[in-house]
């Protein structure tokens, strides 16, 4: 997509992630580095979940779907879940679904999973410069470009069938009057 | 299935004055379900007595230009069964849009893509290339390929294009109401014809099938585990089956908690585990995404490596999950795919 919220001011392509941090552990850390003033990449923005175990597949697809060009998922580290065993259940969904958006060509390091704990300022830095950078290496992912080139077909057919459509009105005689079960033969 | 369920507190109108007319028509189908309207036995001759069938290209003889003269909206219903994937088929979905009150995509296929929506995974190129020159079965030596436009004789025949993505019905289509299933019973099959010629019809863009888990009405119910926590997943030909005992406690993966019943569990009486036909339920945007989601959450290893030995038993996850639901899904077809 080309709105300005991917691009820089000089009018570059810059990537648009969005972050999936659960409440407790990464979102905290995200605040704890804001707070602290260091600096990262603007490129992130973040969603707070409940839990790492909240991140539904869905939402991740439906980001890229939307136009996001990364994922980055955080949670609390192993045993230290809130909810006990909802990062678990986010590291296991999570090697399937980057099986999975491979094989649907969204390249597997566009998704990324860290466990981030709430005193881990610095990691939340350095994990999203790190995702920016292997970002912009992959270049613009543009999923909704591309629904509107593969739906270009069918524009080009629409006009075509609305102007043999309107010239169809003339039918043959023998056709004009539509046959039911009850005229043609079975 | 339980009508009431899904036609909450209407009233039946008036009995229609006339025959109203009815169209079938296939696109990229298999020709299953075209079997199933057949399959209403003698069921079928009291459709055709209350209805004037107006086209229906596998038994019966129209042309497209006895559609194309009748006045817009003529037609009460069309039942369309299949994928949209070529421009004859396009053509004629929007043609029988404008000339129908209610299309109805009937079946897995027009309704989610079903199995051709997995040819979203290629591009059209790949599946000429396969199917003409490359197949196992292929003896052409000179490459030949079918011809968009050929002259013979002095005519000019043409042929449809394949389109470079496959699509369900209601991408192409406003749909009114969908039959699911692949096929569709003739249980649902009735339904849904009965509540169209009673004026029973339920809010526009249901799914004909209540709206609730298979499982719910899965003969194996009893023995679906509250808690489970996958140690290794099978496939049914890899071990011998308890033919009582829910799939998934036997680690096969089964769609049933993900899919809308209907279908009476088919599948699993005949012993086989339920691959999901019949589309996710009304709270589910991404059928695939879904079950997987849910499935392998429950998995015994917490660490990446024993993890990562569970899921290979699930070799092929966009075959298995997307089994039918592929075209439909948020991201339709391999993004990473050209159109030429
Ligand atoms: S998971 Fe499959 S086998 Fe088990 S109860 Fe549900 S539909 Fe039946
Ligand atoms: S069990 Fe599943 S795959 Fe089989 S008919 Fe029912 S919904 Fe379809
Ligand atoms: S609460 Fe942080 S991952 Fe569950």
């Amino acid at each position: 997509m080309s709105d300005s919220t991917n691009k820089t001011p000089d009018g570059k392509w810059t990537p648009r992630i969005v972050a999936f941090f659960c409440n407790w552990c990464t979102y905290t850390a995200a605040d704890l580095a804001g707070v602290s003033r260091m600096k990262y990449a603007s490129n992130i923005r973040v969603i707070r979940l409940m839990c790492s175990g909240r991140v539904d597949p869905q939402f991740v697809v439906d980001a890229f779907a939307k136009g996001a060009d990364g994922v980055l998922i955080g949670g609390c580290h192993p045993n230290d879940c809130h909810y006990v065993e909802g990062n678990y259940k986010c590291l296991r969904r999570y090697q399937m679904l980057k099986r999975m958006i491979a094989d649907m060509g969204i390249e597997p390091d566009r998704l990324r999973l860290e466990w981030i704990s709430a005193a881990e300022g610095e990691k939340v830095r350095r994990v999203v410069n790190e995702m920016v950078e292997t970002v912009k290496q992959l270049g613009p992912l543009n999923i909704p470009c591309k629904f509107e080139e593969w739906d270009k077909e069918m524009e080009a057919l629409a006009g075509h069938v609305a102007h043999s459509q309107s010239a169809a009105g003339a039918a043959c005689p023998d056709h004009a009057k539509p046959q039911t079960a009850q005229t043609a033969h079975v | 299935m339980p009508l009431a369920l899904i036609t909450p507190n209407l009233k039946p109108l008036k009995p229609l004055m006339f025959k109203p007319k009815v169209a079938f028509y296939w696109c990229a189908s298999c020709g299953g379900c075209e079997e199933t309207v057949v399959d209403l036995a003698e069921d079928i001759l009291g459709v055709v007595e209350k209805v004037d069938i107006v086209l229906w290209p596998v038994a019966m003889d129209f042309k497209y230009k006895d559609v194309e003269a009748m006045p817009d909206k003529s037609i009460l219903a069309t039942l369309l069964n299949g994928a949209i994937r070529s421009t004859e088929q396009e053509e004629m979905a929007r043609l029988l849009r404008r000339k129908s009150q209610y299309m109805i995509a009937y079946g897995a296929c027009a309704h989610l893509g079903g199995i051709p929506g997995l040819a979203n995974q290629f591009t059209r190129e790949h599946i000429l290339k396969f199917n003409y020159e490359d197949g196992p079965a292929m003896a052409n030596e000179k490459k030949t390929r079918p011809q968009l436009v050929t002259e013979e004789n002095g005519r000019t025949p043409r042929l449809p294009a394949l389109t470079n993505v496959v699509r369900s019905l209601d991408q192409v289509v406003e749909v009114d109401y969908y039959v699911p299933g692949c096929p569709p019973t003739p249980k649902i099959t009735r339904a849904a014809v009965t509540a169209l010629l009673e004026n029973r019809l339920p809010p526009k863009g249901s799914v004909i099938a209540p709206d609730i888990a298979l499982c719910d009405e899965c003969p194996r119910k009893a023995t679906k585990p509250a808690n489970i926590s996958f140690r290794e997943f099978k496939r049914p030909h890899q071990a011998l089956m308890d033919p009582q005992k829910c799939f998934l406690a036997q680690g096969v993966v089964c769609m049933g908690p993900s899919t809308l019943s209907g279908c009476e569990a088919a599948c699993i009486s005949g012993g086989m585990p339920c691959t999901g036909c019949f589309g996710p339920t009304s709270r589910v945007r991404d059928q695939g995404l879904k079950i997987m989601s849910s499935l392998c959450s429950n998995l015994e290893p917490k660490d990446e490596q024993g993890i990562s030995a569970v899921l290979q038993g699930i070799p092929d996850p966009i075959g298995t999950f997307y089994r039918y639901g592929l075209a439909r899904s948020l991201l339709r077809r391999k993004v990473n795919l050209p159109t030429d």
